[in-house]
């Protein structure tokens, strides 16, 4: 061993007494074997691979990103401030170097929940990425950051928080959303008016094996990342496209996830979904952190694993390279495509349903932004939910120009609480957070 | 009466302590070439106006299998490892005889992949023609399963003298530390058998008929004859000597720290509530991490005859002494803290670090002096940092999590008079240097109870709990539940305690780790995976309480 290993941090919080219900997916078993197998493989004996304890998320740190409703406390418990907290402590050491990069192997996951929260989506209550990237900002400055969400599910909350945000890129590759929740996750999903490309969907049929990421990842995340050049990559670590995988269809495997980590060496990998707690986690967790951190992962393999039997058929190869083709075609010409969808309006509009299947709650939103040359755009939010509650809220996104932080500051003033249960108003920049 | 001797790397110490007073001490320079010796010798020599007949017990600590280890006096082992898919070869510590077999056994003890008889049969041969006479078995996840194990070594037993089996060195998970342990178990096997089997036959011929037990590195005891079957638990008792004996003369009920400064390095150890903290997995000896149950212990490489200005090794004593080099010693004598030695020289050892200082040699002492105290300060503060953030994996714990704070610092070591009141400002601590503290290891040895430990896991899915460092299957029914895990665990820890020597009084069982899972398969609980561990903490035998006084 003559080069020299990067260094690991790892955040394990297997939160061993929470769990959703019982018998749910995201219940106290999910880690368990992926405790037991880091533990014999004595991972952490490793001189770059160093644990730490997970700090506890503020509310601050929640109320920078999302609008709870009514407020952050309702809709969380302590395990979501460890399991964000996890995340920002992955960040915090990378940030100062303590470490190159770093691993958050936490529970509950966060990855469906978008700005507005009035429940519990797709088994996430806050986005954990998202509360970690304006943590990173608000102490390390502004900073170009990469998202790529390879769970197996769409990143739906990760790409509706950033829909608008040019500064921060969010890849998602996931099973077709015609094909499993949420739904949505198409190629023409492409980012606001504001931020044209820097939201990418890779949608991939059911039984795409090692072989069709592995095409994405250098055929469409690298070269866009090589484009984007960002500051900070941060891999959505989802491990549910793991063949035997209960609640999806495709057909990944250990080595599969390990290489595609080894490749994109993100700084910072925070995990997501995966319920196959015994037949893969145990082996995928394995695989990634030995890849991270530099080290020989090529013996991690499944017991069950057979090559063959996984191999995706050669339609699966085609379709997976003319949408490779298609996505690359609409980020070359990203910078054409804002004339042609603003038109001449000064704002645009767009109306969202959006359903908490966790917690069983619809919501009806309209989202406003400013078309803005200078940043992300004034964002207004006019949020009904049927459990009654209505909400406004102003959103100043980062990095703001001061037409639309001046535009966003006088129009909260004026606003009347009236019909609504709260208004908001939310400045990233100046970590202000008011509720009227 | 009971007799307590340590043989450390410099000296041996004796003590005899009757009803909890200290009758007699004796301390003899050990005679590296011959451990054995020491011992006898120091035996023979404090018993010898004394009648055998009133001896309670006999408590040894040595250095014999540290020495062994350190030294690199030890057998060719050959390994038989069977690690399945996971890390390669490359990243486990395996020495250069190393046959892997095929053979697997996953997370929940269930066997993957099966051995191969005439596999194990051949690496065994090419073993044998290596003159190897000892080998360690080690499978990964046995301790979920030994099934793997005991078979492998089975097929090798006509062979090999020996076959040390990896699930019995302890019921952690740690693939790679139980390789190293399993491997040093059979290196020091040989040796140690000999030192059994001569203390035993010295026994006999003093007339001695009471139990003799030997210190393990926990700071807990087991009897001679059971110790041959874990050589390796003897290792580095030495350091764990020192902080029973420490603890034996603190009356310690509280967060504490135990400094022992010596000439090289500086050990810290720290209590909670007056329990010395073991190691999460165990002890780590020349680069060899272990599964060996240790108390937990820092050192740095500072002592009070580290060279000034130059760093953390000992060229030799202090100048005052008739040394090389100025030392902290030096300073020390310098600033009249100590009054052993000869001033003059200390003196004339600091007058060029003063002269490129540019201050006295007064100014040069302090200033040595306080950076000497700055640098265990530091150290100590660090460790209970580390401490006290050890990761942990349930809200509870994490809400709820105990921060050691120690307001009482002990100090023992040459320098211990001239640092401990220091370091106890600096710490924000009350200090104590223990009385005896010459031969606290004698006296931490005699004074110690057995310890145990034993891992349970049920799985109520496969009717299955397996006893981890016992090698033991029993078919339990569906419903089992944590509570009789816990009773069970109790149950066998009682006999196996028994069984290592301790005594009925001793048996302070606690549960230490005690978690039960809900298994879910296809939306429907398909049983219960249920982790109990079960220890006597290291402690004082009965009788020896905190009010009274050696």
């Amino acid at each position: 061993m003559n080069k020299k290993l990067p260094k690991t941090g790892l955040i394990f919080f297997p939160a061993f007494d929470w769990a959703i219900s019982p018998t749910h997916p995201e219940r106290e078993e999910r880690l368990l074997y992926t405790q037991d197998q880091v533990f014999e493989e004595g991972l952490l004996d490793f001189e770059n691979i160093i644990e730490y304890k997970p700090g506890l998320a503020t509310v601050e740190d929640i109320n920078r990103i999302h609008i709870c409703v009514p407020r952050a406390e309702s809709v969380i418990t302590e395990s979501h401030l460890i399991s964000a907290g996890g995340a920002i402590t992955a960040a915090q050491k990378v940030m100062t170097k303590e470490v190159d990069n770093a691993f958050a192997l936490v529970r509950p996951p966060g990855h469906h929940a978008m700005k507005v929260v009035h429940g519990a989506r797709g088994f996430c209550n806050v986005n954990i990425e998202a509360i970690m990237v304006e943590y990173i900002r608000r102490h390390h400055g502004p900073k170009r950051i990469a998202i790529v969400d390879t769970d197996c599910h769409h990143g739906d909350g990760t790409q509706e928080i950033y829909w608008h945000d040019p500064n921060t890129l969010c890849i998602s590759i996931h099973q077709d959303g015609r094909t499993l929740y949420p739904g949505s996750g198409l190629t023409d999903e492409f980012g606001g008016p504001n931020a044209l490309g820097t939201t990418i969907n890779v949608p991939l049929p059911p039984r795409t094996s090692d072989e069709g990421f592995l095409y994405v990842l250098e055929n469409v995340i690298m070269p866009i990342l090589a484009d984007f050049k960002p500051d900070i990559v941060v891999n959505s670590a989802g491990q549910d496209n793991h063949y035997t995988d209960p609640i999806t269809n495709m057909r990944f495997s250990a080595q599969g996830y390990a290489r595609l980590n080894e490749r994109l060496a993100p700084d910072i990998a925070v995990l997501e979904g995966g319920y196959s707690i015994e037949r893969a986690l145990p082996y995928v967790n394995v695989g990634i952190i030995l890849a991270i951190a530099g080290l020989d992962y090529s013996a991690i393999r499944e017991p069950d694993y057979h090559a063959e039997a996984l191999r995706q058929s050669e339609q699966i190869t085609q379709h997976i390279e003319r949408t490779a083709a298609e996505i690359m075609m609409l980020w070359k010409k990203r910078r054409d495509m804002k004339k042609t969808i603003v038109e001449t309006n000064k704002y645009l509009k767009r109306k969202k349903q959006i359903y908490y299947d966790t917690d069983g709650i619809s919501e009806q939103q309209e989202e406003t932004v400013r078309i803005c040359e200078d940043c992300g755009g004034l964002v207004m939010i006019d949020s009904f939910a049927d459990t009654g509650t209505r909400i406004f809220a102003v959103i100043i996104p980062g990095q703001s120009c001061p037409v639309c932080r001046e535009e966003g500051e006088v129009f909260f003033d004026r606003l009347q609480k009236g019909k609504y249960r709260h208004p908001y108003f939310q400045d990233r920049d100046r970590n202000i957070y008011i509720t009227k | 009466m009971i007799l307590g001797i340590d043989v450390g790397g410099t000296h041996t110490d004796a003590v005899l302590i009757d009803n909890f007073k200290i009758r007699k001490k004796t301390k003899v320079p050990t005679d590296a070439n011959n451990l054995l010796n020491s011992l006898l010798h120091v035996a023979t020599t404090i018993l010898a106006t004394e009648d055998p007949a009133k001896l309670r017990r006999v408590v040894l600590s040595t250095t014999l299998s540290t020495n062994a280890i350190v030294q690199n006096k030890i057998k060719k082992v050959g390994m038989v490892i069977a690690s399945g898919p996971g890390l390669p070869p490359a990243l486990l510590p395996v020495p250069r005889h190393t046959c892997f077999v095929a053979g697997y056994v996953n997370h929940r003890g269930i066997i993957v992949t099966d051995i191969d008889a005439g596999e194990i049969q051949d690496g065994g041969a090419k073993l044998s023609q290596e003159c190897i006479d000892h080998i360690g078995v080690v499978g990964k996840f046995s301790t979920r399963n030994p099934e793997q194990e005991l078979k492998i070594a089975e097929i090798l037993s006509r062979h090999f003298q020996h076959a040390s089996l990896g699930h019995r060195m302890s019921g952690h998970l740690n693939f790679r530390r139980r390789i190293a342990t399993t491997y040093l178990n059979s290196a020091i096997w040989d040796l140690y058998q000999r030192f059994v089997r001569d203390v035993l036959q010295f026994v006999h011929q003093q007339g001695i008929t009471v139990p003799i037990y030997v210190l393990k590195a926990d700071g807990g005891t087991f009897d001679v004859a059971k110790s041959a079957d874990y050589p390796a638990q003897t290792i580095l008792s030495g350091p764990a000597a020192s902080i029973m004996g420490v603890l034996s003369m603190a009356k310690c009920n509280e967060d504490a720290i135990a400094l022992d400064i010596g000439g090289t390095t500086t050990d810290i150890a720290i209590f909670a509530d007056g329990v010395p903290l073991l190691e999460n997995l165990g002890v780590t000896i020349e680069g060899h991490k272990t599964l060996i149950r240790g108390l937990r212990t820092k050192s740095i490489g500072l002592g009070g005859d580290s060279i000034v200005r130059i760093g953390p090794q000992r060229e030799g004593p202090a100048a005052a002494l008739g040394g090389p080099f100025p030392t902290p010693t030096d300073a020390m004598i310098v600033l009249n803290l100590t009054t052993i030695g000869a001033r003059d020289k200390a003196v004339t050892a600091l007058e060029p670090v003063a002269r490129q200082l540019g201050k006295s040699v007064e100014a040069t002492a302090q200033q040595i002096f306080e950076e000497a105290c700055g640098k265990i300060v530091a150290a100590v503060r660090s460790f209970i940092e580390e401490i006290n953030n050890q990761p942990v994996y349930t809200i509870h714990e994490m809400l709820a999590g105990r921060k050691i704070s120690p307001k009482t610092l002990y100090v023992v070591g040459g320098p211990a008079a001239a640092m401990a009141s220091p370091l106890g400002g600096h710490l924000a601590c009350t200090s104590f240097i223990p009385e005896h503290s010459e031969v606290a290891n004698a006296i931490g040895a005699a004074l110690a109870r057995t310890t145990a430990e034993l891992t349970i896991l049920a799985d109520t899915e496969r009717r299955l709990l397996t006893l981890g460092e016992e090698g033991i299957q029993i078919s339990i029914p569906s419903q089992f539940t944590a509570e009789e895990a816990i009773a069970m665990g109790r149950e066998r820890l009682r006999e196996k305690a028994m069984a290592m020597g301790a005594t009925e009084e001793d048996l302070e069982i606690e549960v230490i780790e005690n978690q039960e899972f809900n298994m879910v398969r296809d939306s429907y609980r398909a049983g219960k995976n249920i982790r109990v561990k079960v220890q006597i903490k290291p402690g004082l035998i009965s009788g020896f309480t905190k009010e009274k006084t050696l």
